[in-house]
């Protein structure tokens, strides 16, 4: 007995000992680098609608095709699900507030690094607030943890949408209230500075001012609560509050930003805004990489020209020829690749990149055209010779050599990046990317991997929120100057005036400008133009290249311009090039866009859960 | 030796207890599987309402159950449907914005909700009111290279929900379903749409067509509506003219 009773007190001193390998609250809002690790955590958790980190997330809906076997399949559908882009992430909200409330609460922190962590975190909660109601609409908005009193009914946890504009309205609100807490700094990138709150708030609130005005004409889009939908009477005030937060960054309130200009060739210096981490001016808040430290990504290994590349991979994205074609001609015109002459002869291009000369120099720092290079090699596409007669020789593996009448023997008859219809990793468009690719040597190495950061917000947005912002409230010389300024960097000479700002110009600007940065489909939801850019009916070979700038055109399916060479021997025009329309036979689907797929489906498991929450409409 | 003999006793009564399991799980597990077969098509005064493939659903909602759920009907393209289901009472409710149709009201509690008694198998005509109706589809081939159709609409819905037709189009498709889904024709042509009482179009056959019959529809936009409503599906063969 006494030897029971004796093991027994022992036993329970042992077992209350302080725990080694987990932290206590009080100890972690002490020392100003724990509630840094728990920030950073929730820093990573961040949500983006497109990332480097998912090279399919930046070039969805047509403006690339998919070089990949496994994902043709994406060309052959023809619907989106109606809870794609959905996302619900209380968890996260929780977290967020958690921290928030301990922070409060602890009292072992210097009050200036409080308030930082603070205002932070808050700038993540509205970030992840600002991303939901673009997917979702209005959600339920819960700034405090709420605990479970098991009394056997959670009804009061249960908590109904909020109206879309209340939501926009809370992101807005933070931005404003946070920006002064935050650092006045243009070198911290992967923080949240004044400049990234600004940036958000001007975003925001372009978006909630472009659904108010533009959700008129798609009653359909709407709930009677206003849980999706906003009063266009509320448009002028959201285009006021983002043209002004807009302006705070533009007049340098925020520090030091300003358009990304220090490469005397154009192009270069476009591609250089989004590899050249060191004093870059042009980026305001990114996700960060570093090599080395496990945080890399892979958009370089999977999107590199495939021939030469430092592992055998690559060459995924394939710009289409619907966005190449986009960029306008150095004096500012929309006009057509010129493959054929008046009476439809093809041209013949003595240089194999000559039919791209001229244009906007953001095609070559977006695309890699034939006859540019990457790493200081050059690309081979071209997809074939064409005889005197108008025969074709190619080949169906790459950089294939063959016979042909008038050959030298075996000739190689297709490029080593081919384009190759059907044959993965070859430049099916004939077209590969080359915004967000690493140049540093081992990015396309599976073991190194690429620190290239993601933008998230940069200056050239801003630019163009506000001059989306200012034509909208009828101020089209502001509207006129922000548009050349970003027009300018980009090589083109001709200046826009007052009169030339209309709608069509500043949206077809926000498509060549912020391609491949995940902000397209945003763009074509708040416009309410996605279901007739979208509309599920293939575009035809004639139709591809009308109406270049206009921005209901169809974006159903992906094109592509393949390059031949031209075997003609004795001929002025042998060994030049000749360019052709194509469509990638794995392209038989046509995307559509249906009203139901403007908002994210709410999972029937959250709808059983609360029935306080109503769905979306239309699906 | 004693050890081997306590092992194989135990194996012994696993054994005996997997076939007792065996002889009574069925019974006891097992649910009734369900009892009755809801079909029916979705009609204005009678005439079906034709539609897309897989383009148009309605729930069917049962209390008395926990948390509740809908079931998914999703109606076929000649308008019909079908659903086994547990014999007991639904809810129908045809969700808003589905359909070229609006539901028809029922009274001031219900709305536009349909309260089912199902029991057994039951058959129904879900009277709905749709935008237009398309009456008196005629197909005529001209040679083997082209198909003419003509038609005209009756709009139905008239005063303040009235709504606009955005086109009238003719599809052709080798397979039974036809529809404006890029999948399911393989050529069309649009009707000039001045006048909805006498509708003419006429589609090419693509040159690659090697069938001797193909199957044509004709499908009616309505402006701000998503979902198409179709005349019915009309095969026709080349037999004689190729």
């Amino acid at each position: 007995m006494a030897v029971l009773a004796i093991s027994c007190t022992s036993d329970s001193e042992f077992l209350e000992r302080e725990p080694t390998n987990i932290l206590t609250q009080d100890q972690i809002f002490t020392d100003p680098d724990l509630p840094l690790t728990i920030l950073a955590d929730l820093y990573n958790r961040y949500k983006d609608f497109g990332t480097v980190k998912d090279w399919a997330s930046l070039s969805d809906f047509n403006v690339a095709y998919w070089s990949e076997a496994g994902r043709y399949g994406h060309f052959q559908n023809t619907d989106r699900g109606y809870g794609d882009w959905g996302s619900w992430d209380y968890g996260y909200i929780r977290e967020m507030n958690l921290f928030l409330e301990r922070l409060e609460a602890s009292t072992g922190l210097d009050e200036s690094d409080k308030s930082r962590f603070t205002a932070e975190a808050r700038f993540l909660r509205a970030s992840y607030y600002f991303t939901l109601v673009q997917r979702m609409g209005g959600v339920p908005l819960i700034t405090n943890t709420e605990t479970y009193d098991f009394s056997g009914d959670p009804s009061y946890l249960q908590h109904p949408r909020e109206t879309e504009s209340a939501i926009y309205d809370f992101v807005i609100q933070e931005g404003e209230a946070i920006k002064n807490i935050l650092p006045t700094d243009a070198n911290t990138k992967s923080r949240a500075t004044k400049g990234a709150a600004l940036a958000m708030i001007s975003r925001a609130a372009l978006y909630a001012g472009s659904i108010a005005k533009y959700g008129a004409t798609t009653s359909q889009v709407s709930l009677p609560g206003g849980e999706v939908g906003i009063p266009v009477a509320k448009s002028d005030a959201y285009y006021t509050t983002s043209l002004e937060a807009a302006k705070e960054i533009i007049s340098g309130q925020a520090g030091n930003y300003a358009l990304y200009n220090k490469k005397p060739d154009l192009s270069e210096n476009f591609a250089s805004i989004f590899y050249d981490k060191s004093n870059n001016p042009e980026a305001i808040f990114v996700e960060d990489f570093m090599l080395q430290s496990g945080k890399v990504h892979g958009f370089t290994i999977s999107n590199q020209p495939r021939f030469g590349a430092e592992e055998e991979e690559g060459g995924r994205i394939n710009p289409s020829l619907n966005l190449v074609q986009s960029f306008e001609t150095l004096n500012g015109e929309c006009l057509p690749l010129p493959n054929k002459d008046n009476s439809g002869n093809f041209i013949t291009y003595d240089e194999i990149d000559g039919i791209f000369e001229g244009r906007d120099a953001r095609l070559k720092g977006t695309v890699i055209v034939p006859g540019s290079s990457f790493k200081g090699r050059n690309v081979d596409i071209w997809a074939g010779v064409q005889l005197s007669d108008g025969t074709i020789v190619s080949g169906d593996s790459r950089g294939q050599q063959k016979e042909f009448p008038g050959s030298n023997g075996q000739e190689q008859v297709v490029g080593f990046d081919g384009p190759i219809d059907g044959l993965e990793f070859t430049a099916q468009t004939g077209f590969y990317i080359r915004k967000y690719q690493d140049p540093k040597a081992g990015s396309g190495q599976r073991g190194v991997q690429s620190d290239v950061w993601f933008i998230r917000y940069r200056y050239s947005e801003v630019l163009l929120n506000a001059a989306e912002a200012a034509f909208e409230l009828e101020q089209p010389e502001i509207s006129a100057d922000y548009m050349n300024q970003v027009r300018s960097r980009a090589g083109i000479t001709t200046a826009l005036t007052p009169g030339d700002i209309t709608f069509d110009r500043i949206a077809h600007e926000r498509y060549v400008e912020l391609a491949f940065e995940g902000l397209h489909l945003l763009d074509l939801k708040r416009w309410r133009i996605a279901h007739k850019v979208l509309d599920g009916i293939s575009i035809s070979p004639d139709e591809i290249t009308q109406d270049i700038c206009d921005v209901t055109k169809r974006e159903t399916q992906p094109y592509g311009l393949w390059p031949y060479k031209i075997h003609n021997p004795g001929s002025p025009d042998d060994g030049n090039f000749i360019y052709k329309v194509v469509k990638p036979t794995r392209v038989t689907g046509a995307t559509r866009f249906r009203f139901g797929n403007y908002y994210s489906e709410i999972g029937q498991d959250i709808l059983n859960n609360n029935p306080l929450i109503i769905k979306n409409p239309n699906q | 030796m004693e050890s081997k003999f306590k092992i194989m006793k135990a194996i012994y009564s696993i054994l005996f207890l997997g076939i007792i399991l065996g002889f009574t799980s069925c019974e006891i597990d097992n649910y009734a599987e369900p009892d009755a077969f809801l079909s029916g098509q979705i009609t204005y005064e009678g005439d079906p309402i034709m539609i897309g493939f897989n383009e148009v659903k309605f729930q069917l909602w049962q209390s008395g159950f926990g948390n509740e759920g809908p079931i998914d009907v999703h109606v076929d393209q000649d308008g019909s449907f079908s659903a086994r289901m547990f014999s007991g009472h639904y809810r129908l409710k045809l969700d808003e914005g589905q359909g070229p149709f609006k539901a028809n009201f029922v009274n001031e509690q219900l709305g536009d909700t349909i309260l089912l008694d199902l029991n057994g198998d039951q058959n129904i005509n879900l009277e709905v009111t749709p935008y237009y109706m398309i009456r008196n589809s005629q197909y005529n081939m001209t040679g083997s290279t082209s198909i003419e159709a003509s038609t005209s609409l009756e709009q139905i819905i008239t005063g303040e929900d009235a709504k606009d037709v955005e086109r009238v189009t003719l599809y052709l498709n080798s397979t039974i379903f036809v529809s404006s889904n890029n999948d399911e024709n393989i050529a069309r042509g649009d009707a000039d749409i001045s006048d909805l009482s006498n509708l003419s179009m006429s589609v090419d056959i693509p040159e690659n067509y090697t069938k001797d019959y193909i199957f044509a529809r004709i499908g009616v936009k309505i402006s701000g509506v998503e979902d198409m409503i179709y005349s019915p599906v009309e095969k026709l063969s080349f037999t004689g003219n190729l």
